[in-house]
């Protein structure tokens, strides 16, 4: 009826949701200062960034397009096989790896983007399960390239943008790999706040309204999907490069479902999920592998089990009560 | 040759009762219940502990396996699965996940990482000649059992009141609930089954297939291959599927033993691409 106010009043929240507030900023200087910090755990701080890409790139299919995935793994292996690769037989400059490992993940993204948009939930869980376990047979077989079970060794990388040697205490590696994500998270933010990112919601919620109000979901979905994809490959170079060793363990199926747990505890739907839930993740694991070096498997299992059978909302939908809460009670605060 | 279809038949026939159990739980509940190797496992290892610790004969721990993981299958069933029919597959999904992690490393805990050897008794083992085929044994003894099984249960499925009662809710879960047919009861007593049934399957396997803590993980993508290579709405549909997987991946892995598992799971991409329903499914709509 009155198309021009509504366009002006999504654009309008658009706007406002690019916005960074102050948290953001808070939250990102942390990051940074935690290099100063914590001297000593540069190398678990490298793996929570890394493992927050990969969250955050399961995130946008997941909590943002609605998009199940058992065998997310499939694109970190793919990514993290594709960077090493290169770096044995091409070139070892980190950057070259990265944008490497990026382009052939959203390619393989993008070929196996129409498998997933066929059927229902199940037959996807189903087929991303089926092709990372193909990956996974893959890889081993092909002993001559991958190392089979061995893994690839005798990667060393060149020092990043040809200054920055990577060293055996992680100091480079946490700084390289925030910054991939930094860039990566801003990218992200910017992808889901824009009138494309609208629309995926809107598939996300009714994919039969969304169609019949004119959004196409195939290809909104492929892209997405490729993007995610891009993303995980470019966490599985990271995990390459910043270790020096892939193994077949990074297709592995345990990588994908810690990684659903990984989403539970941070929630899904908004990108600092990933990344708050890569921080309890990281740290969740730590403290139980002190506790029972063998059977850590064990209580993460319990924790899903109880995560489901609690409702999976619990902790971030509690969380998110008290910021709005807070958000609330602040002057000039919005209502939401 | 002959003797690689033979024990390809054997194998699948393995496969099919362990997965029968799924194939029905996922048509019937609309419930993916990636544990369901746990009760296999469980199945095998009440096997492995009657015999070693007990020497309890194999005949008799063949029943005990089944009742056990059929026991085990009820108080789950009970206590926690029943709160997750009603929501998404994602979260059961994640749920029995969660169960399988639990499981593979309680195994671990109680009876060590090891994998499980079982003594024969000595008229199962070796092989013997018919027409020039070597017949193993032990899996002539599986056909033997398995097919009996698969008839029996076909009989179950098909011609009793039970199993036509069962196929209506397969069909229709809400329709029969109102016909007066008890769904949800009906859902224990099939659980309970399957469950029992992946237990003699995981107990008949560990000769064929090994037996660690590992197993649910290790065979989880098989069981599901069956279930949605087979369709959910018939037992034939998963006894096919089982028996093609049995041949295909037995054959497999001695003509083109460095592809592995490979060509199992690119037939399951593939199939699962082309018809979603299952290759051996009725058409539903």
């Amino acid at each position: 009826m009155n198309a021009p106010s509504l366009e002006s009043r999504i654009r309008t929240s658009l706007t406002l949701s690019r916005r960074w507030s102050p948290f953001e900023s808070l939250f990102w200087l942390f990051a940074l200062a935690a290099f100063f910090i914590f001297p000593r755990q540069l190398l678990i701080l490298n793996e929570i960034a890394i493992l927050a890409l990969f969250a955050i790139s399961l995130d946008l299919i997941l909590g943002y397009a609605g998009i199940v995935s058992l065998g997310h793994a499939a694109f970190l292996g793919f990514g993290a096989y594709g960077a090493g690769l290169l770096a044995l037989h091409v070139t070892a400059d980190p950057i070259a790896g990265l944008g490497f490992a990026i382009v052939i993940s959203a390619a393989l993204g993008l070929v196996t983007s129409p498998l997933i948009l066929r059927g229902n939930d199940l037959t996807r869980l189903m087929v991303t399960l089926g092709i990372a376990s193909l990956l996974h047979e893959l890889a081993n077989s092909l002993g001559k390239w991958t190392g089979g079970a061995d893994g690839l060794q005798g990667i060393t990388m060149q020092p990043v943008l040809g200054r920055f040697e990577f060293d055996l205490l992680g100091k480079t590696a946490y700084l390289y790999s925030l910054a991939v994500l930094f860039i990566l998270f801003v990218i992200a933010r910017r992808i889901v706040h824009s009138p494309f990112g609208l629309s995926l919601r809107a598939i996300r919620d009714n994919q039969l309204r969304a169609a019949a109000s004119g959004v196409p979901p195939g290809w909104r979905l492929a892209a997405i999907y490729s993007l995610a994809a891009a993303y995980a490959g470019a966490a599985g170079a990271l995990m390459a490069q910043t270790t020096q060793f892939v193994s077949l363990d990074a297709l592995a199926f345990h990588r994908s479902a810690d990684l659903m747990l990984v989403l539970i505890i941070g929630g899904t739907g908004y990108l600092y999920g990933g990344i708050i839930g890569a921080i309890a993740f990281k740290f969740l694991q730590d403290w139980i592998a002190a506790l029972t070096p063998q059977y850590w498997q064990f209580w993460i299992g319990l924790l899903l089990v109880v995560f489901v059978l609690g409702g999976r909302e619990v902790i971030y939908g509690g969380v998110g009560a008290v910021a709005r809460r807070i958000r609330s009670l602040a002057p000039g605060g919005r209502r939401p | 040759m002959l003797t690689l279809l033979f024990d390809g038949i054997a194998y699948g026939m393995v496969l099919f009762v362990l997965a029968c159990g799924l194939s029905v739980t996922m048509g019937l509940m609309n419930f993916v219940n990636l544990a369901h190797g746990a009760f296999a496992m469980a199945g095998g290892y009440v096997t492995v502990v009657l015999m070693q610790r007990l020497g309890v004969p194999f005949l008799w721990t063949l029943p005990a396996a089944f009742l056990i993981s059929a026991l085990a299958g009820v108080i789950l069933e009970r206590l926690l699965y029943r709160p997750m029919y009603a929501k998404s597959h994602l979260d059961q999904v994640l749920f029995t996940i969660g169960l399988v992690f639990m499981a593979v490393a309680a195994t671990d805990y109680v009876m060590g990482s090891m994998q499980q050897i079982i003594r024969l008794p000595p008229w199962l083992q070796g092989r013997f000649e018919v027409a020039g085929i070597a017949v193993g044994r032990y899996r002539l003894f599986v056909i033997i059992l398995c097919g009996l099984l698969v008839l029996a249960l076909q009989y179950a499925f098909t011609r009793t009141r039970f199993g036509s009662r069962l196929r209506a809710a397969v069909d229709d879960a809400r329709v029969a609930r109102g016909l007066g047919i008890p769904v949800s009861q009906l859902f224990a007593v099939t659980f309970a089954i399957g469950s029992g049934l992946a237990g003699l399957g995981g107990a008949l396997g560990i000769e064929l297939m090994g037996l660690d803590p590992t197993f649910p993980l290790k065979f989880m993508i098989y069981f599901l291959i069956v279930v949605t290579v087979g369709g959910t709405s018939t037992l034939t549909g998963p006894f096919l599927a089982a028996m093609l997987l049995g041949v295909a991946d037995v054959a497999g892995k001695y003509y083109i033993p460095w592809a592995g598992a490979f060509i199992i799971y690119a037939i399951m991409v593939v199939i699962l691409i082309v018809k979603p329903e299952g290759l051996f499914a009725r058409s539903r709509t």
